[in-house]
């Protein structure tokens, strides 16, 4: 388990992590998640002992990073697969670091077996692609069999079956029970590996939650309407209180689009109780990069969200085919 | 000690320090051999074991940049980080190295003293080149001690340089350079530069040396020769602690 207490990191004028408080759950699959530059690096140097923090702390188990003896049998990290000298070969990287921890000399063998880098472990790490660069900090990280793990941005800049194998590996080593902290700015990759989310912005914790439950609670469920009276049925939500916008689609033509914890089954029966036509009820779940912009935008723009939010989407150019706009921008 | 095996397998899995050690050996026996092979029958006679030793302080300099970029090829290409996550006990972690790469240091400085003196012996065969005084075994025994405080005055100054380039020429520069420049300065010159850490070293191998064809040995020395080198071993020692203090508050 990783705890992190009123975590705060300062680098003089700019604040990269602000009071951050979260805990990663024992054997799952937690995504650390934010904007590039919102602190998750910085965060995650911090719980590896690397960077000190200006206030506040975080403990491995109770321990602080710096008071942990052979590190690598608790908990195995990559944070920079290009944090290897290039003229040393792979397995020569990992024996150091082997020897560092008392772990005997089959560890390396294992480990290289484990990310498929036995034939070519003789060559210098320089020589590798960034796929093979990132399946040496992988083995890195397994070296000591730690049951706590550590990834920051893993599959940055790897081509799609390296994505594939990050991805399936994550969770192999979820299912082995380890407890898993990866961190991305990718949320479609986040949704597809994590189970548990902490969501930072701009160095603050946004939330901490299920992946499920985060989207849920961010961006509620919206009904998608079809009507050719649009204006009419729109009239009616809006003294229900129920927040609309309309959109205008290019081969859909205009779209009405009800926010806020509502069903089909509600908005079904107001259409036919006025006698209003619908072409098209459909429920539609809000994805994970929706809810993100929502809760990332500045805590002005979440707050007042209903109004603005209304206000910007009729000025904002919807791209043709996009079922769902965006909620509002980040303004930085 | 889990550091030192660490620090051995670093050292010895890329090329550079096997590079340095080579040309370390190399050039003192080289340039041994290219001061006695010419020599004629007189100039024999006056030759010294001293005159086998020219190119001593090159081969110190080499092991001081190999020393030196023993730490900041780590931060260069980032594995100190690797290191500091695999023991995060800092100051362990570097002591290692230090001993590592100052045991080899020594070493080398053994290899050049006494290959340089069986060089000479085998070119200047007429020559009394015998060690049998306790200052020729100082000047060649000496220069053990002398590389290995100097690589630690190496790695003291990459740890708190961090970076090759600047490292390699306060290196370079102190020694060669500074050192004999400030004689220059009026008044206070001379004391400066007998207060030198590096001319206490040179000190601590030349006091009481029988140059003979090589000239002059210098007398201005502020310290007896075992003196001087402790106080060499002190400005090793400071450095080393300041650098190591740097290191464990520092983010890595």
């Amino acid at each position: 388990m990783i705890e992190a207490q009123g975590l705060t990191k300062r680098y003089g004028q700019t604040v990269a992590v602000d009071n951050l408080s979260f805990t990663v759950k024992p054997g799952k699959v937690t995504g650390f998640l934010g904007p590039n530059g919102a602190g998750k690096s910085t965060t995650m140097r911090m719980i590896l002992g690397l960077d000190t923090p200006t206030a506040g702390d975080v403990r491995i188990d109770g321990q602080h990073y710096r008071d942990l003896h052979q590190p690598l049998t608790k908990i195995g990290a990559l944070l920079d697969a290009k944090w290897v000298h290039p003229n040393r070969s792979a397995r020569s990287h990992l024996a150091w670091m082997a020897a560092s921890n008392k772990l005997p000399k089959s560890s390396v063998d294992k480990a290289l077996e484990m990310v498929g880098l036995t034939s070519v472990a003789g060559k210098r790490a320089g020589a590798y692609s960034l796929g093979m660069s990132q399946r040496l900090g992988i083995a890195g990280a397994l070296l000591g069999d730690p049951e706590i793990l550590l990834f920051d941005e893993p599959v940055n800049g790897l081509d799609p079956e390296g994505i594939v194998w990050i991805r399936t590996f994550m969770q192999k080593l979820a299912s082995e029970g380890r407890t898993v902290l990866v961190s991305s700015h990718l949320l479609s990759e986040m949704s597809l590996t994590a189970e548990e989310l902490i969501v930072i912005g701009r160095g603050r914790l946004i939330a901490q939650s299920s992946t499920r439950e985060f989207v849920d609670r961010a961006s509620g469920t919206t009904v998608k309407v079809r009507t050719p009276q649009l204006d009419q049925l729109q009239g009616i939500l809006q003294q229900q209180q129920v927040v609309t916008r309309i959109e205008d689609f290019e081969d859909q033509g205009k779209v009405l689009f009800a926010e806020g914890e509502l069903t089909t089954d509600q908005i079904g029966e107001t259409a036919a109780a006025h006698g209003i036509v619908l072409h098209e009820l459909t429920l539609q779940r809000g994805s994970l990069e929706q809810a993100f912009m929502q809760m990332t935008g500045d805590s002005v723009q979440y707050h007042a969200h209903d109004e603005l939010a209304h206000v910007a989407d009729v000025n904002l150019p919807a791209p043709s085919g996009t079922e769902v706009a965006a909620g509002p921008k980040e303004d930085n | 000690m889990s550091v030192i095996q660490v620090e051995r397998i670093k050292l010895f899995s890329t090329r550079s320090p096997w590079w340095c050690m080579v040309v370390a050996a190399v050039l003192t026996i080289g340039f041994a051999a290219l001061t006695t092979a010419f020599l004629n029958s007189t100039e024999e006679q006056q030759a010294t074991i001293f005159i086998t030793q020219p190119g001593v302080q090159i081969s110190q300099m080499v092991m001081m940049v190999m020393a030196a970029l023993a730490v900041t090829t780590e931060y260069r290409f980032g594995t100190i980080r690797t290191s500091f996550q695999a023991v995060p006990q800092r100051t362990a972690l570097l002591l290692g190295k230090t001993a590592v790469v100052s045991f080899l240091a020594g070493v080398i400085g053994l290899i050049a003293a006494f290959g340089g003196w069986l060089v000479g012996s085998l070119f200047a065969g007429s020559a009394d080149l015998a060690i049998d005084t306790a200052a020729e075994w100082r000047l060649l025994a000496g220069e053990g001690l002398v590389f290995a405080l100097s690589a630690v005055i190496a790695v003291a100054v990459g740890i708190l340089i961090r970076q090759s380039a600047g490292a390699i020429a306060i290196l370079i520069l102190w020694p060669l350079l500074l050192e004999n420049l400030v004689q220059l300065i009026p008044k206070v010159g001379d004391d400066l530069n007998k207060w030198a850490p590096f001319s206490n070293a040179s000190s601590f191998i030349n006091q009481g040396q029988d140059a003979g064809l090589a000239g002059d040995v210098g007398s201005n020395y502020a310290l007896g020769p075992w003196w001087a080198l402790l106080y060499f071993a002190g400005w090793a020692a400071v450095l080393l602690t300041i650098a190591l203090f740097s290191a464990s508050k520092r983010d890595a």
